[in-house]
């Protein structure tokens, strides 16, 4: 058994349900153990870092800050929580100023960090410690013949990830590791327009389009992401996408967890399926 | 001449200095205006200046120009131009220096809806410790376009009827200490 801190994050308790919902399960079967860190807030998110750093970084900082009482690594399953946390503890390591008043700030609600935790992605936990082989010794419903594209999103390989930033193949070789075929395509680690997707719907749904678009041509069946931003955007708005550009995409967007899941023979309802937008019932059923 | 020569560069300075102190602005001045950023922005081409520019902006000090586009608020933190800028000036976080910069010194433009939803995320995350999507969504759409909600509606109930967007916020028990974490951070002022 191996034990972490677990950090869900604000996404994966509403949009991104199927993610917060699927983790559990599967880190049961793969003897992982995630301790929820007691009482944890939003990390800040980079729309709290474009507006005021210092408040930014104490918001960040009380999870760092309880996480640090615990003594393992946090493991958080959103792509944006890992950068953000990521970020201001760097910053926090770095800068002595910043560190010195993010400090005081911690101090009036009884709390200090002295930059003793390591922030981890959840995918990265899978790769590294769980290892692809590791996984696959576990796998009792092969993937066999489903054709994956592997969506590596940005912020799990960038500024500061794993793998490759430009060519990544981490998530490839989990989803070998289940006996999917994981098709090669050039835009795996391009961005969905992450939240732009509010405020400007027409660019981030133009990037969409792409990615969809090369997805497809490479032949996959359905996409894999960890990101909960990424599949909110591929998913929920793929209906926008097709009345917008004239398409007919009916690519199922899995999170990779959902995916692990069901090679590990996980009841559909405990993956949360039924939440993916656009259903993945039916490339899944021969696997089912 | 020589007075031009004189007061131009304190006004340069001053704005360089100004995105240096902020978290991640620090290594502005080190770029060679290679313009690798602005090859790799996928969303570019809607940037009033784009990167390479704003960079160069920021450098010559055109403040006001600059803290007033629409150009960082187009950032989608991808970080495609950090890890490939050969001077390691990370321009993502630059442009989130002066978005920063912009919300500080009143001037973020109107002609974009992300200053709008970005405090409207703070609000949230402030008031209940957790952000709450639906929330902050209703009220970016209030505050800015409300008939643009009606376009986004059908994303809403198809996530609302696969029980991915909770008709209440999550509010965490350590509201008071939060709080009280928060309000300290704000007396202490800008980050430097």
């Amino acid at each position: 058994m191996k034990y972490y801190s677990y950090y869900p994050g604000c996404s994966a308790e509403a949009t991104a349900t199927p993610l917060g919902l699927s983790v559990l399960p599967v880190a049961r079967a793969l003897d992982i153990d995630l301790v929820e860190l007691e009482d944890w807030n939003c990390c800040g998110s980079t729309p709290y870092n474009s507006v005021n750093k210092l408040e930014a970084g104490a918001m960040a900082a009380r999870n760092l800050a309880l996480a640090e009482k615990t003594g393992l690594d946090l493991v958080t399953p959103c792509s944006n929580c890992y950068v953000v946390l990521t970020s201001v503890n760097t910053h926090l390591k770095e800068l002595p100023d910043f560190r010195e008043k993010v400090n005081e700030a911690l101090a009036a609600g009884n709390l200090t960090y002295d930059g003793g935790v390591k922030v981890r992605h959840l995918a990265e936990v899978l790769y590294t410690d769980i290892t692809p082989e590791g996984i696959s010794s576990k796998v009792t419903n092969p993937l066999e013949g489903l054709k994956v594209a592997s969506y590596y999103g940005c912020q799990l390989v960038r500024p500061n990830g794993f793998d490759d930033p430009e060519s990544p193949h981490s998530l490839d070789e989990l989803v070998a590791s289940l006996g999917a075929e994981a098709v090669p395509w050039e835009l795996k680690a391009r961005c969905c327009g992450s939240s732009l997707i509010m405020p400007e719907p027409n660019v981030a749904l133009g990037l969409i389009n792409k990615l969809l678009k090369n997805a497809q041509e490479r032949g996959a069946q359905c996409l894999v992401t960890p990101c909960p931003l990424c599949q909110i955007n591929l998913d929920a708005y793929q209906s926008q996408v097709n009345s917008k550009f004239n398409t007919s995409y009916n690519l199922p967007v899995l999170f990779v967890t959902q995916l692990i899941g069901v090679a590990l023979g996980i009841p559909a309802k405990e993956l949360a399926l039924s939440k993916n937008i656009v259903s993945p019932m039916g490339v899944l059923a021969p696997y089912l | 001449m020589a007075e031009t020569m004189v007061e131009a560069p304190a006004v340069k300075t001053s704005f360089v200095d100004e995105v240096c102190s902020v978290p991640g602005g620090e290594a502005i001045r080190s770029c060679i205006q290679c313009g690798m950023c602005t090859g790799s922005c996928p969303t570019a081409n809607n940037w009033d200046y784009q990167p390479r520019r704003v960079i160069a902006m920021v450098r010559a000090g055109f403040r006001e120009e600059l803290l007033s586009s629409n150009s960082m608020w187009f950032c989608a933190s991808c970080y495609t131009c950090t890890v490939r800028c050969p001077r390691d000036i990370k321009p993502a976080d630059i442009m989130h220096a002066l978005e920063v910069l912009a919300v500080r010194s009143g001037l973020s433009t109107k002609q974009s809806r992300t200053p709008v939803m970005y405090q409207c995320f703070v609000d949230s995350a402030r008031g209940n410790g957790r952000v709450y999507e639906l929330g902050m969504m209703i009220k970016l759409f209030l505050k800015t376009n409300p008939f643009a909600a009606i376009k986004l509606a059908p994303v809403g109930l198809g996530l609302f009827l696969h029980g991915r967007l909770p008709l209440r916020p999550t509010r965490i028990k350590g509201m008071k200490e939060l709080k009280a974490i928060m309000d300290k951070a704000k007396k202490l002022g800008g980050a430097k």
